[in-house]
């Protein structure tokens, strides 16, 4: 147990000695991902070998430093695609996409002889890639949020003090008052990384200026937008970082008691967080007290229980209240009547991730990072039709082109680039002629779409912007919670007019009546979600408007991946093979003996003249 | 399921949260994972022992997805239909599925109650896409033959179980 800050000195120190008396560490990664790969099943083999050849390997840092093979499970190093990932330190190299069988000669030739295995190694454009940090999907990232992930045990209190963990807090509690840390933020200008981009300091300064002096800090981990899991991989992977953020949060606003409000469907995130508390607990680092200071924290979890709208802010205090997260009318807003009517921070995991490098290295420090009006860094989870599908982290302000081409390595299997969905069900979609566009809160504004958390989904040309249009309204629409009329029914009138569109019923006018539509919803719903639910409809209108009109006049999917669109059969029974559907064909795609049946070749170019010249409806789409 | 109902496991585990409206949540998520949905028996005894009406109790399982008030199957199977998964083709896994085990939108759960298909709108684990879990197990990169391998897989263990 912790006393004071010379203790929490002492015990760093002694982990920092530790870590270094580590000759070679096996860093195996323990993300969701590579765990589904088998990481563990690794872990274990690994460890079985170094004890049959009689290898000292530590799988924990303790307090006498020895001599030893570190064997650790980190959190998800970002590049899921080539996983299972395995680190070698000192040397810095990667192996990637790591099977059961491999363990045996990264023990015998790395661990024993020190030679790197270039089979394991990333391999691009026949250049083999020893080192973690040459590899171009790193090496144009800026890791700063994301820094241990992948680089110190998830699992453990030691390996984030051994790597610096704590300082901010320290320097917070014994160097600033809380009027001082607030300021410190709001001078960095760290907007919230949640999706509105709310300057985090000036919602600390709000909650430390009510009468009310029972506050709360909530951290919202219930990042429930599909394609999105920067703040799963922080959760899991660097679990002290944003704890030690809310504590920052909390003695800033002298709040006594914290919320972490993690999604139902992120298991071990809640498993790594539980067990980060608990280590916090048992050094001292929450609790009464803490380190001597005056100051006390204490900290929960609440698992959601898989219901999107609770990210909003007044859904989720009110699930943490054990009712329906039901978002309610605002004012009075989270700052002045949060959790439990009281003030409440409420920001996001990557948010408070933030705030021990802006308290250890400064507001000026922060804003070299990035544009001057949204500094610092942002994670994005890339997935869809891309070549490194994995979590990045870049400067604010970077463009989509260097994302999607950089970091990301290009298209999947060099098909063309098309579009990306961006910030998730109430983000929009951007096209190719955004792909200079700085990634940053304005200027996404500006272009119709929004950061949101952070997932961006590459669709390349096989993919039909309505069907994803309609793909999303249809999970707003199941999420909506009911409880205002624009978002319960509007919604459902707009998925209904985009499922006749995309299975060719469209009628002229859908888009207009969709936009319509639109703009009511999004002026009159009651909360974020509602008010956000048809931004991907209004921007693939916009941006694709050609694809709808396709959809609508010519009953075609340009994409050619509407599965209704897609082709058309003659029934054989109502055929009288009469060729009038033949002699239509512009493609000559029909062939038949008369008073046949006739069929319908893959020559068939969809434009359903043979439908309206049968006499006998015949012909079908299939 | 021919599990009976235990009022007395049911206050044990009220008792662990504390009896306290706030608690109505999490109280219920850990009789779900005990009994794999929520019977109706708990409905009273939880109103009684939090102080909240039956109706609040019951309007907030209604709520959340995760709340079940059918039996579940002993294996539940959700197939991630999150965009990263979609994108990549995870409706003919769901479609493979339902057409193994005799299920629709409607049926998810098999009338032995061995398993459960449902969808899930994103398990945050989209560089693997697409991606099906089994009780919590990630498998990634799945095809719908794949899933059909797994499905024989789980009836094989099952039978030897």
């Amino acid at each position: 147990m912790l006393k004071t800050r010379d203790d929490l000195i002492q015990l760093r120190s002694a982990c920092m000695e530790a870590a270094a008396a580590e000759t070679q560490k096996i860093l195996i990664c323990a993300g969701t991902g590579c765990i589904a790969g088998g990481s563990l099943e690794l872990y274990a083999r690994l460890q079985e070998l170094m004890a049959e050849r009689g290898i000292a390997c530590s799988v924990k840092l303790d307090n006498t430093p020895h001599q030893h093979v570190g064997l650790k499970k980190s959190g998800c190093h970002g590049f899921c695609e080539m996983g299972v990932l395995v680190r070698i330190e000192p040397q810095g190299w990667l192996y990637t996409k790591v099977k059961l069988e491999d363990c045996e000669e990264i023990i015998d030739k790395t661990i024993l002889k020190g030679e790197h295995i270039p089979r394991l190694a990333y391999t691009k454009d026949d250049i083999i890639f020893q080192k973690q940090d040459e590899i171009p999907f790193y090496n144009r990232q800026t890791r700063l949020v994301l820094d241990h992930c992948g680089h110190i045990d998830a699992t453990s209190i030691r390996e984030y003090l051994a790597v610096g963990g704590y300082t901010a807090l320290e320097k917070a509690l014994f160097e600033m008052d809380g009027e001082e840390v607030v300021r410190e933020i709001s001078d960095s200008n760290l907007r919230g990384r949640g999706g509105g981009g709310f300057p985090a300091g000036r919602k600390w300064g709000q909650v430390r200026r009510q009468a009310e002096t029972t506050r709360y800090v909530v951290c919202n981990g219930d990042e429930g937008d599909p394609g999105a899991f920067m703040d799963r991989s922080i959760m899991e992977g660097d679990p002290h970082r944003m704890l030690e953020g809310m504590m920052i949060a909390a003695y800033a606003c002298d709040a006594q008691e914290g919320y972490i409000y993690v999604r139902a469907e992120y298991p071990m995130a809640v498993e790594r967080l539980r067990m980060a508390i608990a280590q916090a607990e048992e050094l001292g680092l929450l609790g009464e007290n803490i380190l001597g200071s005056g100051f006390s924290f204490k900290l929960h979890i609440n698992r959601g229980a898989g219901a999107f709208v609770c990210g909003e802010g007044s859904a989720l205090t009110a699930s943490i209240e054990g009712k329906r997260g039901m978002p309610r009318v605002k004012p009075p807003r989270t700052v002045e009547q949060g959790l439990f009517g009281k003030p409440t921070i409420l920001n996001n995991v990557e948010t408070f991730a933030n705030v021990p490098l802006i308290v250890n290295k400064g507001a000026d420090w922060f804003k070299s990072i990035g544009p001057d009006n949204s500094p610092g860094t942002k994670a994005f989870a890339l997935t869809g039709n891309i070549e490194n599908t994995g979590l990045i982290e870049v400067p604010m302000g970077t463009t989509l082109r260097e994302i999607i081409f950089g970091v990301g390595g290009g298209m999947r299997g060099g098909t063309n680039f098309k579009a990306v969905q961006i910030g998730g069900p109430s983000g929009g979609c951007l096209t190719a002629e955004h792909l200079d566009l700085p990634l940053d809160f304005d200027s996404l504004k500006k272009a119709g779409a929004m950061i949101g958390s952070g997932g961006l989904v590459v669709m390349d040309d096989s993919t039909c912007m309505v069907e994803v249009a309609r793909f999303f309204m249809n999970f707003t629409q199941n999420e909506s919670c009911g409880k205002c009329v624009p978002c319960r029914e509007g919604t459902r009138r707009m998925l209904e007019i985009l499922e006749r569109i995309v299975s060719g019923e469209g009628q002229e006018g859908d888009i207009d009546l969709l936009l319509e539509l639109a703009d009511t919803i999004s002026n009159t719903a009651l909360c974020g979600l509602g008010k956000t639910a048809a931004f991907p409809v209004v921007s693939t209108s916009k941006s694709v408007r050609d694809e709808y009109e396709a959809h609508i006049r010519d009953k075609r999917c340009p994409a050619g991946s509407c599965q209704k669109l897609k082709r058309y059969v003659i029934e054989a029974p109502l055929c009288k093979g009469c060729s009038k559907c033949a002699r239509s064909c512009p493609v000559g795609a029909i062939t038949g003996k008369i008073k046949e049946p006739f069929v319908i070749s893959d020559a068939c170019i969809k434009c359903g003249a043979c439908v309206e010249t049968c006499p006998f409806g015949a012909i079908k789409e299939a | 399921m021919s599990q009976s109902y235990d009022s007395r496991l049911v206050d044990d585990i009220i008792d662990g949260h504390g009896a306290a409206p706030t608690a109505v949540i999490a109280i219920l998520q850990e009789v779900q994972e005990h009994y794999r949905y929520l019977p109706p028996e708990v409905f009273p005894q939880l109103s009684r022992r939090v102080g909240v009406s039956e109706a609040s109790v019951y309007s907030v399982a209604t709520f959340y997805e995760n709340f079940s008030l059918e039996p579940k199957g002993k294996y539940v199977i959700k197939i991630c239909d999150g965009t990263a998964c979609h994108v990549r083709k995870s409706i003919p896994i769901l479609e493979r599925l339902r057409s193994d085990l005799g299920l629709s939108e409607k049926k998810s759960t098999t009338s032995d109650l061995l398993f459960t298909v449902e969808t899930v709108s994103c398990l945050g684990a989209c560089g693997l896409a697409p991606v099906v879990t089994v009780n919590d197990k990630v498998y990634p990169a799945m095809t719908p033959d794949k899933t059909s391998a797994l499905l024989s897989q789980l009836k094989e263990d099952e039978a030897n179980a």
